[in-house]
C-alpha cells in the first residue's frame, strides 16, 4: 500500500477549500518535536502549506475536535480520519455530538503510527529531527549519521494489534479502502484474566498508582464528551483534582471505563497520551471482550444509530443466568 | 436545615419483639437534624397518626421518617397523615424496620442496631428531600384482553357489561380456550362446551367487545391508562366479514392428511379449516404451511367452490394499533410435553395418552364422537390405568417436571374414572396417586362417589414403568404404597395426568408488559393474598391459569375480580401520576440519546435549544426533555446518562448516596 503524503493532503484540502465546499482544515501540525504532533485547525492554503503534517506520528484522533468546531465555524470543516479515527467519528454521530451535515469527511489510509519511546529505545535520546520517509530516519544528538528505523518495529501497540484498515465512514477517500483485521487485540486482557484475582489487582495497584491525575485520557477521550463531565461536577459526588488516597486513584479509571462502556471504540487513545504509561485501552477492551461474549460481537462506531448491548434490549437477549453462565465469573 | 421528626412502631411485637424500639428512637433522636422522636405501638392506627400531626404543628416539623413495615403497606397512609398536618405528603420516608429487618432477626441487639442503620439512611434521605407534585394523565376507556379462553371471555364480558370497550386479542382461529376442548366438567358433569357456547357467543354479539383471533399483541408501549398496543393479525386468507362458516371450502379442500391440532393430532383436517363446529368467529382459516395454493401456486379449489368470495390468498398479516388503558393477561396453559417421561411409554404406544387426549377421545364431537376405544386398533378398553402427577410435584425430578402440584388433576381424573365407569361397567379402572387433593366446594363428595358408587380403584402410589408387549398389552409395574406390594397390571389404556405449564406465549407478553413472573413462568400477583389479581405493573391485571394452576370455577371467579379491578380503574377519568419523574438538566445534557433509547414509555424527546457559551457565543445544543405525564419513574435513564444529567425526582442520586453513605458510615 502507497503511504499517503502530507503534499497530497494539503493540494486536497487546499482546493475544497478553494471552491468552497469547506470553510476549515482539521488535521495536524508540528510540535515542539518533530515526533510531538498535535490536532490543528487550519483556514487557508498558506496556513495548511506553513505547519500543516502527516507522517508516522500523526496518532492523534481529531474526531473529537469536531464537537467543538463544527459549532464555531458556519459552512463545513474538513477532518481527515485515519480507519481507527472513523469508528469514533460514527460514535460522535451515534450520540448527536456534531452535525454530520458541517462535516466534508475525507478518509486516509494508514499503516499504523510510530511509538516515540520504541523508536528513542533504538535511537537513543536526545532527538534532533525525524524524517519519515520510507523509513523512519532519526537525527539524534549523540549519533554521528541519522539512524534509520523501520515503521514496523516501532508500531504503536494499538497499531500492532490494528482492528480495522477499513474506513467505516467518509464522504471522500483518498487512496485504497482496507478491510477489517482479525487482530490480536484481546490477547492481553486475556493474559490479565488468567491471572488470580490477587495478581490481578496487584497489577493494577501497580499501573494506577503512577497515575497524576493530569485528566489527559479523559481529555482526548472522543467518547468523553460530556458537557460537563461528572468529574468536574461538584455535585456529582466524584468530582476530585487529585487522588486523596489508593482508592480514588483507581476509582478515577474505574468509572471512566464504566462511563465510556459500550461507547469506546477502542482508538487507544487513552494510553497513547498518559505520559505514565498506563495500559489504560486495557481496562475498555476488558469491557469489550465481555460484551462480545457475553451478548455477541458489537463494535461500537461501526455503524451510525446502533445501541451497544449494554443500553439495548430485545426478547432476543439472553437471560441474565445465560450471561453468567457464558463468561468466567471468578473475581 | 429540615427539623425531622422520627417515629418508631412497635407493629404489636412485629417489631418490638426483636427490635429495640426505645433504643433506635432514642438512637435516632441524636441524628443531625432530628427535632423530635418517639416510639408507639401502632404508627398506623389514628392514635398513631395524631401523635405524628401533633408533633408537627408542636416542633414544627419540616420531614417525617417512620421506621415501620414494608412503604408498600402504609407509605400512602403516612403521606396522607403528612399531608392534613400541613406537610407535602414527599417529605415522608419510610425505614422498613420490619420485613427487612425485625422479621429477618432474631437476635435483639443485631435487629437493633440494623433499625438504628436503615432509620439513619432514611433521616439523611429526608434532609435532601424536596416537596412533589403529582401530574394528571387521562385514561383511556378500553381494556384489552389477551387470550380468549375461558378466563379471557369471562373477564371480558363483565368489563363489557359495566359499560367499557373491551378486545380479546386470541392467537388461535377461534376463541374458546383449553375449556372448548374439554368434556364434561367438574364436580356437577355438565358438558363443558354447553355452558362454554352461550358465554362465547355472548362475546362475539356484545356490542362493546371486539374479537381479534388469529392474532398477538405485537408491541406494548405506554402506562396505566394509556396502553399504545399494536396488534398482529395473522393473515387467515379468508375474509371473515364476508365468511359464512358454510363450511364448503373444508369439504372440498384435497389436502386433508394434517394433523388436528384441535382434537390433539388424533385426527386430521384440511389445509383450510375451522377448528369445531361452534367456533367463534366462525370463519375459515388457511393453514400456510400446508396449502398447496399458498405454497406452490396450485389448487385454487376453495376459492372456487367459495360462494360468497371470501378466499383472498393475497391476504397480509395486518397491524392494528389501538389505545388501551389496562390490559387484561389470560394466556392461560398448557398440558407439558411428555417427551422426558419414557418411563410411561407415551412415545411407543398410541395407548398412552394425555387426560386431554382422553378427553377429546369421550367427547361427542371428537375424532371418536365420543366413542370411548383405543386408538391403536380401535377397540374398546378393558381396563384403564390412570397415571396421576405425571411432571407435577416433581422434587427429584424438576429437570423434567415441574415441582407445584397442578391442581386440577386430582379431580378431572375422578371425572374420566367415574364416566368410564358409568358408560362402560365392564371396565376396569385404576388410579394411582401420591395425594388425592379436594379441596373445593363439593369436591370430596365427586371423589367419594367415584371410589364409593363406581367402583373406581384408587391405588396409593406410582406407576414405575408402562411396557407395551407384542400383543399391544401395556405391562404396567407399579406400586402400592398402602399394602407396601408391587403391583403388576395388563391395561390396555393408560392415561397420564400430565402437568400443565403456563402458556409459551407468557415469557415475551411478560417482558413487553414488564410485568413479572415467577420462575415457572407464572404471572405475579401485586400481593398474593391482597392483590391478587393485579399485576405489580400498574394497569396490567391477571385472570386464569397464568396466574397459576386453576380449575375452571376459580379462574370464571378470578376473571371476575379482574374485571372489576379493571372497571374500578376504567371508571376514572383521570389519574394522579407519580411526581417521582426523571428531569434532564440541561445545562449537562449531551442530546446523545442513551436516555431515550432505554426509555420504556418514550418519554424522553429532544429539542434544540439556544445555549450561552464561553466568550460570549451562543450555541445550539440538542438536549433532552421528559414528558412528566408519561415517565413511571423507573430511573433507567439516570443510570444510561454518561453525564448525570438526568436524575429522578424522590430518588435523586444524591439522595440514594446519602442514604448509602448514612449505612457505611
Amino acid at each position: 500500500m502507497q503511504k499517503v503524503t502530507a503534499s497530497q493532503l494539503i493540494d486536497r484540502a487546499a482546493a475544497l477549500l478553494a471552491d468552497g465546499t469547506v470553510r476549515a482544515v482539521l488535521g495536524w501540525k508540528k510540535g515542539e518535536f518533530d515526533y510531538d504532533i498535535t490536532p490543528a485547525v487550519f483556514e487557508s492554503e498558506e496556513e495548511l502549506k506553513a505547519s500543516f503534517v502527516f507522517n508516522d506520528f500523526c496518532g492523534a484522533n481529531v474526531s473529537k475536535y469536531l464537537v467543538r468546531h463544527t459549532k464555531k465555524i458556519d459552512g463545513k470543516i474538513l477532518v481527515f480520519l485515519k480507519p481507527c479515527d472513523t469508528y469514533s467519528f460514527n460514535q460522535l454521530l451515534t450520540e448527536h455530538r456534531f452535525d454530520r451535515e458541517k462535516v466534508y469527511a475525507v478518509a486516509i489510509p494508514c499503516q499504523g503510527m510510530a511509538d516515540i519511546d520504541r523508536v528513542k529505545a533504538i535511537s537513543g535520546d536526545g532527538i534532533v529531527a525525524i524524517d519519515c520517509g520510507e523509513t523512519i530516519r532519526v537525527t539524534t544528538l549523540y549519533s554521528e549519521a541519522p539512524v534509520s528505523v523501520n515503521l514496523a518495529d516501532v508500531l504503536e501497540e494499538r497499531c500492532a494489534n490494528c482492528k480495522s484498515k477499513k474506513h467505516v465512514a467518509y464522504d471522500e477517500l483518498i487512496g485504497e479502502e482496507g478491510e477489517v483485521l482479525d487482530s490480536a487485540r484481546f490477547d492481553e486482557v486475556a493474559r490479565l484474566e488468567a491471572m488470580t484475582p490477587d495478581e490481578r489487582f496487584a497489577f493494577w495497584q501497580n499501573e494506577l498508582s503512577r497515575c497524576i491525575r493530569c485528566n489527559a485520557c479523559r481529555d482526548v477521550c472522543p467518547a468523553c464528551t460530556c458537557e460537563k463531565c461528572v468529574f468536574d461536577n461538584p455535585q456529582s459526588g466524584v468530582e476530585n483534582k487529585a487522588p486523596a488516597n489508593e482508592f480514588e486513584e483507581k476509582m478515577f479509571h474505574i468509572i471512566r471505563a464504566f462511563h465510556v462502556a459500550g461507547r469506546c471504540t477502542d482508538c487507544g487513545e487513552c494510553s497513547r497520551v498518559c505520559p505514565q504509561n498506563i495500559p489504560l485501552h486495557l481496562l475498555n477492551r476488558k469491557f469489550i471482550k465481555d460484551m462480545n461474549e457475553c451478548y455477541g460481537e458489537y463494535q461500537a462506531g461501526a455503524e451510525v444509530g446502533t445501541l451497544a448491548p449494554l443500553v439495548d434490549y430485545t426478547l432476543d437477549d439472553p437471560e441474565a443466568t445465560d450471561v453468567l453462565t457464558r463468561r468466567d465469573c471468578d473475581a | 436545615m429540615q427539623r425531622i421528626g422520627v417515629f418508631v412502631c412497635w407493629c404489636g411485637s412485629n417489631i418490638a419483639g426483636t427490635v429495640d424500639v426505645k433504643a433506635v428512637a432514642q438512637a435516632l433522636g441524636h441524628e443531625p437534624g432530628v427535632v423530635f422522636s418517639t416510639d408507639y405501638q401502632y404508627m398506623c392506627s389514628q392514635a398513631g397518626q395524631d401523635m405524628i400531626k401533633e408533633a408537627v404543628a408542636e416542633h414544627r416539623l419540616t420531614g417525617i421518617v417512620v421506621c415501620s413495615c414494608s412503604p408498600r403497606m402504609h407509605e400512602a397512609t403516612f403521606r396522607k397523615t403528612a399531608q392534613a398536618a400541613g406537610l407535602n405528603p414527599y417529605m415522608v420516608e419510610i425505614a422498613n424496620i420490619r420485613e427487612q429487618c425485625s422479621w429477618v432477626h432474631k437476635d435483639m441487639p443485631v435487629g437493633t442496631e440494623k433499625a438504628i442503620i436503615l432509620g439513619k439512611a432514611a433521616v439523611a434521605k429526608v434532609h435532601l428531600n424536596a416537596p412533589l407534585t403529582p401530574g394528571e394523565s387521562p385514561v383511556t376507556k378500553r381494556a384489552l384482553v389477551i387470550g380468549g379462553g375461558i378466563a379471557g371471555i369471562q373477564t371480558a364480558l363483565d368489563i363489557a357489561d359495566a359499560g367499557f370497550k373491551v378486545d380479546i386479542v386470541e392467537k388461535k382461529p377461534t376463541i374458546g380456550g383449553k375449556m372448548a376442548q374439554l368434556d364434561k366438567t367438574f364436580p356437577t358433569l355438565d358438558c363443558a362446551a354447553c355452558i362454554l357456547t352461550p358465554k362465547m357467543v355472548d362475546a362475539a354479539q356484545h356490542e362493546n367487545i371486539r374479537i381479534f383471533s388469529y392474532s398477538e399483541v405485537h408491541e406494548v408501549k405506554g402506562f396505566v391508562g394509556n396502553f399504545d398496543v399494536t396488534i398482529k393479525k395473522h393473515a387467515r386468507f379468508v375474509k371473515e366479514d364476508i365468511c359464512t362458516g358454510c363450511g364448503a371450502c373444508v369439504e372440498k379442500c384435497p389436502m386433508k392428511k394434517i394433523p388436528n391440532e384441535f382434537n390433539l393430532g388424533m385426527d386430521n383436517r384440511p389445509a383450510i379449516y375451522i377448528p369445531f363446529a361452534q367456533a367463534v368467529p366462525k370463519v375459515a382459516t388457511v393453514d400456510p404451511n400446508h396449502c398447496n395454493m399458498l405454497k406452490n401456486g396450485k389448487c385454487g379449489l376453495c376459492a372456487r367452490v367459495c360462494t360468497a368470495g371470501a378466499i383472498d390468498y393475497t391476504q397480509k398479516d395486518e397491524y392494528i394499533e389501538e389505545k388501551y388503558g389496562a390490559i387484561v393477561v389470560a394466556t392461560g396453559f398448557n398440558p407439558i410435553s411428555m417427551d422426558k417421561f419414557d418411563e410411561f411409554a407415551y412415545n411407543q404406544s398410541k395407548d398412552v395418552i394425555t387426560s386431554l387426549e382422553f378427553e377429546r377421545l369421550t367427547n361427542a364431537a371428537g375424532p371418536t364422537a365420543g366413542k370411548l376405544i383405543r386408538p391403536s386398533d380401535g377397540k374398546h378398553p378393558h381396563t384403564i390405568v390412570f397415571v396421576q402427577c405425571v411432571g407435577s410435584r416433581c422434587e427429584a425430578c424438576a429437570q423434567k417436571g415441574k415441582e407445584y402440584c397442578s391442581k386440577i388433576c386430582c379431580m378431572y381424573t375422578a371425572k374420566h374414572a367415574m364416566l368410564v365407569r358409568d358408560k362402560y361397567p365392564d371396565t376396569e379402572v385404576y388410579v394411582f396417586y401420591i395425594d388425592v387433593r379436594t379441596p373445593g366446594k363439593n369436591f370430596d363428595e365427586f371423589y367419594r362417589r367415584a371410589v364409593e358408587e363406581y367402583g373406581v380403584k384408587y391405588i396409593k402410589g406410582m406407576v414405575g414403568k408402562v411396557t407395551p408387549d407384542e400383543s399391544g398389552v401395556l405391562k404396567v409395574q407399579a406400586s402400592d404404597l398402602l399394602d407396601n406390594k408391587q403391583l403388576h397390571i395388563d391395561a390396555d389404556l393408560v392415561v397420564l395426568a400430565a402437568a400443565i405449564e403456563p402458556d409459551k406465549s407468557a415469557r415475551p407478553l411478560a417482558t413487553m408488559l414488564t410485568a413479572s413472573m415467577d420462575t415457572n413462568d407464572f404471572f405475579t400477583e401485586a400481593h398474593p393474598k391482597l392483590r391478587p389479581v393485579e399485576s405489580p405493573t400498574a394497569g396490567v391485571f391477571l385472570s386464569g391459569a397464568c396466574q397459576g394452576p386453576k380449575d375452571i370455577p376459580e379462574t370464571v371467579s378470578q376473571a371476575g375480580a379482574a374485571a372489576a379491578k379493571v372497571i374500578g380503574l376504567l371508571a376514572k377519568d383521570r389519574l394522579k401520576g407519580n411526581p417521582c419523574v426523571a428531569s434532564s438538566n440541561e445545562l449537562m445534557c449531551n442530546g446523545c440519546s442513551s436516555c431515550a433509547n432505554v426509555c420504556p414509555y418514550g418519554a424522553i424527546t429532544y429539542e434544540e435549544k439556544e445555549f450561552r457559551m464561553p466568550d460570549r457565543t451562543t450555541a445550539i445544543r440538542r438536549v433532552a426533555k421528559v414528558n412528566p405525564a408519561v415517565c413511571q419513574g423507573c430511573g433507567c435513564c439516570t443510570v444510561a446518562c454518561p453525564s448525570g444529567a438526568m436524575d429522578l425526582n424522590g430518588f435523586k442520586n444524591d439522595q440514594i448516596m446519602a442514604e448509602v453513605d448514612a449505612i457505611c458510615k
